[in-house]
């Protein structure tokens, strides 16, 4: 049976005190933006999440490959969960985005290379996700998810990149006048320091949900092993 | 020729073969027996390098699986109860298309033909064989290449008793020439005529072995039942 | 390397050989490439200006639909008879067997668009017969079978199957439908080379590095 280890408790605390610090800096500490008013402080959560959804989308591809070289189990599930957690994240971002977008540019979807994108890999989420869904040999479901998120891993850069010779929207956030016309702004120190720590709280929450994942994971496993034992003593 | 020991068959958390330990000497013709579920068609595709063990040691024609496998698979042959057939091709054209794939050139064809006796219907499309027709040819692409060793699961599945027994004359006359042949069947009677060899396997292991000679047919059934009620041998 | 070439030069013509007789497959893509252009007549309504400015994007979206009719049934014909085990259970590398489907696969899309380009040319009057423009559908479809060969050889293992191909496939071929879109509007609409040429360079980047790595994995998803 998998005792919960103290390091992951430890982990626990960490990550909720982060974000709970964060949300204290975002709300209190970081100044109000003079154009855009309180809405800004939507755009926080809104990178800090995006960016946790892509770390999850490179942890999936990375495990992908560790899983194939190694075949142990635990590649496969970090690289599900790892697909779950960012699914969840770059939802969130992308209706903070839409939060955001709205008073400021009057709309609630822009056909932008990074939101765009965004979508894209969300479709292929679902797409993982059913590919496993499909498949019953736990061998070949571990495979192919691998497959794919290797695949998707190689393909999404190059769908940005095209999209991005494309067009653009996005706000240059950081930075000139140029900026604040396109619906950017500048950072001074203050909003710096939230901005960061924001990423960085949100950084240790995404391992702090992945390692309970992974943990799930095996206890699955463990029951279901478990059960097939109590059946084969039975006959 | 055939080494297998403890070997380990593991889909998930669900072990199929459990620490198998199995022998074949060449030049041996063995039925493998058993109720379903208990290992066969997994035991032999792992044989046929088509399967990767999860653990154990298996060698066939002094090859070790699965590493190599690509090797193994010059010699070998294999007849499964799929007939591994393209129907939109002639019967000429599979068995020319799979010796381009083992480097066999056409000349042998009309010969495999006559043997499994389907020759005059060289030009036909196999959409339009029988069933017993096209497992004939599958033996034909099977021994192409003159494998030394023959995999056979259940060949007689879906077979006519008269398909059966031209299949069983080909069988004999196939296994005649020195081949190693394993077979997984159902058929109790069958496996008895044809083989000199039953091993039974249940539960993922090897229950019993025996040899066909001057075996009379109650001890046939006892060696089946026991086989299945009792532990290993 | 002379038995490789020769097994993957054998799985072509028994894919070709086994399309002539039936025809099925390419009559299927074929119909169904006119019926979407069909669509897109009416749905878009195109006046003479606009048409030309979106045949790049019609066409594309035809021959990505059409094309995975033909990834699935050629897939679908290896596994129900289990041929898939024949291929298996000879001594040739498992990549002559993608490289095989996947020229396989390539050829039939290729000779659906021989079709459904004249086709298109007469209905709307836009000539579609640069060696530029060609060369864009080549390499578009290229990438796109080497793609779709591979996720139809894992989708057919599968117990959704057919319906689960174009939902793997399509979020992956971005990058090509994109490229493709604006590369072949671009020789259509006579632009420049110079604006051309990163969309092109798009395109053979993504079959290089696809064909590369579905190679490398391909073992793995044929093994058990």
């Amino acid at each position: 049976m998998l005792e919960k280890p103290r390091l992951l408790t430890g982990l626990d605390i960490l990550s909720a005190l982060m974000v709970l610090i964060a949300a204290g800096l975002v709300f209190f500490y970081a100044p109000v933006e003079q154009l855009m008013g309180q809405v800004q402080k939507v755009f926080y959560f809104h990178v800090a999440t995006a960016w946790v959804g892509m770390l999850g989308f490179m942890v999936a591809g990375v495990a992908g490959v560790l899983y194939l070289r190694t075949e142990q189990e635990k590649w496969d599930i970090a690289g599900l969960g790892a697909v779950e957690i960012s699914l969840v994240f770059f939802m969130v971002a992308i209706m903070m985005g839409s939060i955001w977008a709205r008073p400021i540019w009057n709309t609630w979807w822009t056909w932008d290379p990074r939101l765009t994108t965004a979508a894209i890999v969300e479709l292929i989420y679902a797409a993982y996700l059913l590919l496993r869904s499909g498949l019953d040999d736990p061998g070949k479901r571990a495979r192919f998810s691998a497959i794919y998120a290797i695949f998707g891993f190689f393909s999404v850069p190059l769908t940005f990149i095209s999209i991005r010779l494309l067009r653009t929207i996005h706000p240059v956030v950081i930075g000139s006048a140029e900026a604040a016309s396109q619906g950017g702004f500048n950072m001074d120190a203050p909003m710096k320091t939230a901005f960061f720590f924001s990423l960085a709280a949100f950084s240790v929450f995404f391992v702090n949900l992945l390692w309970h994942r992974i943990r799930l994971g095996k206890l699955q496993t463990e029951v279901i092993q478990l059960r097939i034992q109590s059946y084969e003593k039975e006959s | 020729m055939i080494t297998v020991k403890k070997l380990v068959k593991r889909f998930g958390p669900i072990a199929v073969l459990r620490e198998l330990d199995f022998e074949v000497n060449s030049g041996e013709f063995v039925a493998l027996l058993g109720p379903n579920g208990a290992g066969k068609t997994t035991l032999l595709r792992i044989l046929s390098s088509l399967m990767r063990p999860t653990s154990g040691f298996v060698q066939v024609a002094s090859y070790r699986l699965p590493s190599q496998g690509a090797s193994l698979r010059a010699k070998l042959g294999v007849v499964s109860h799929q007939p591994l057939l393209y129907g939109d091709l002639t019967a000429a054209e599979n068995l020319q298309f799979f010796g381009k794939l083992y480097s066999i050139g056409p000349n042998r064809i009309p010969e495999i033909l006559d043997l499994v006796g389907l020759l005059p219907r060289r030009d036909d499309l196999v959409r339009t064989f029988s069933r017993g027709m096209q497992q004939r040819l599958a033996i034909g692409r099977a021994i192409l290449h003159d494998p030394t060793i023959l995999l056979l699961d259940e060949p007689h599945t879906g077979l006519d008793q008269a398909a059966g027994e031209i299949l069983d004359r080909i069988l004999k006359d196939v296994a005649l020439e020195g081949r190693t042949v394993v077979m997984t069947s159902h058929d109790l009677v069958r496996s008895a005529e044809l083989a000199s060899r039953l091993v039974l396997l249940s539960k993922g292991k090897i229950a019993r072995s025996t040899s066909t000679i001057n075996l009379a047919p109650t001890d046939l059934v006892d060696f089946y039942k026991s086989g299945l009620e009792g532990g290993q041998s | 390397m002379k038995a490789f070439l020769k097994s993957v030069g054998a799985i072509i013509w028994k894919d070709i050989k086994t399309e002539w007789r039936t025809r099925e497959n390419l009559s299927a893509m074929l119909v169904f490439s006119l019926l979407v252009i069909l669509i897109f007549n009416f749905a878009l309504e195109l006046d003479l200006r606009a048409r030309e400015s979106l045949a790049g994007g019609v066409l594309w979206a035809t021959f990505i639909f059409a094309g995975t009719i033909g990834l699935n049934r050629s897939m679908a014909v290896e596994k129900d008879r289990g041929c898939l085990d024949g291929l298996l259970l000879a001594p040739v590398d498992r990549s002559a067997i993608f490289i095989g489907k996947t020229v396989g696969n390539l050829f039939f899309m290729l000779v659906v668009e021989a079709i459904v380009l004249p086709t298109f040319s007469f209905l709307y009057g836009i000539s579609v017969f640069q060696p530029g423009f060609l060369g864009v559908v080549l390499l578009g479809s290229i990438g796109y079978s080497a793609v779709g060969t591979l996720l139809a050889t894992m989708v057919v293992q599968t117990r959704t199957r057919d319906i689960l191909l174009p939902i793997l496939l399509f979020p992956l071929t971005l990058p090509v439908v994109i490229a493709a879109v604006k590369a072949s509007q671009g020789f259509i609409q006579s632009v420049p080379f110079a604006e051309i040429s990163i969309w092109v360079n798009i395109l053979i980047t993504y079959d290089l590095i696809f064909f590369t790595v579905a190679i490398m994995v391909f073992d793995y998803i044929l093994e058990e």
